[in-house]
């Protein structure tokens, strides 16, 4: 009896998760990143960038950099730029990063336009870009 | 650097054992499990092992390759439950070894049907809730 209500609920958690893992939202312009990024020591790209937030315990930020750099390679003016959370957790509390991967596309402004926790789609992502670089 | 089908293959193992642990309230083979996982903390899982000397011979080559770390991370939570859920019930306390078997299950299940990865989820919460000062660079 325990074990199938354990099972029935964590299965009703993995569908849920799984619905939202990678799921690109918009986020509603807040302030520019540029001055984080320079705090990162990164520059924007030209038209947008991505970041990515990234740690060591994380299996698939390993997919999400390929999937991010093949973008960024394919898209001019685009720029990827992977942040080791760990390493910037002031950075990471106050942008409101709770997991790994997290990515944020920022416009030429460095405007937060779309998020993404979990590995996203490149489609999903080029998709956005769409809506971010004008 | 691992075949992430590796872990996926233990964690259904990891997941059926625990579920006999949760039917039988067997606190000798949660004990064992914990074994399984303080190996695997050491990246040598006997689950890996068979899965490297049965299963990946009969597979194509893997698609992409993953990291260790995150694996080694969640056999070290896993084991963390293991050990409390051992004490739980080899000192009869039922409820408690009925508990934290429940949340390691929980864990292995969403690994084995989802691709969960556990160190994705928590271990940037824990860092954010550990003060930033102090800690080295």
């Amino acid at each position: 009896m325990l074990l199938i209500a354990v099972l029935a609920v964590t299965t009703a958690v993995g569908l849920f998760w799984k619905s939202r893992q990678g799921r690109v939202r918009t986020v509603v312009a807040e302030d520019s990143l540029l001055p984080t990024l320079a705090e990162l020591g990164e520059q924007p790209g030209e038209r947008a960038t991505l970041l990515q937030f990234s740690s060591a315990f994380c299996a698939p930020c390993r997919a999400t950099r390929r999937i991010l750099t093949e973008v960024a390679e394919m898209v001019p003016g685009v720029r990827h730029v992977e942040v080791d959370a760990e390493a910037h957790l002031d950075v990471v509390r106050r942008l409101n990063i709770l997991k790994t991967p997290t990515t944020l596309i920022l416009d030429r402004d460095g405007r937060v336009t779309q998020r993404a926790a979990g590995p996203p789609r490149k489609a999903d992502v080029v998709a956005a870009l769409g809506r971010a670089v004008p | 650097m691992i075949d992430p089908r590796g872990p996926r293959f233990a964690a259904w193992i990891t997941t059926f054992v625990l579920a006999a642990v949760l039917l039988t309230g067997s606190g000798w083979l949660l004990l064992a499990q914990a074994v399984v996982f303080a190996l695997g903390i050491k990246g040598r899982s006997p689950y890996g092992l068979l899965y490297r000397r049965l299963v990946r011979s009969r597979l194509a080559a893997p698609v992409e390759l993953e990291a260790e770390a995150p694996t080694r991370f969640a056999q070290l939570v896993g084991f963390a439950f293991a050990a409390v859920g051992t004490v739980g019930y080899l000192a009869g306390l039922t409820v408690l070894g009925q508990v934290a078997t429940a949340a390691a299950l929980a864990a292995a299940f969403l690994n084995a049907a989802f691709g969960f990865c556990l160190g994705c989820e928590i271990y940037l919460l824990f860092k954010r809730t550990t003060p930033t000062k102090g800690v080295p660079a």
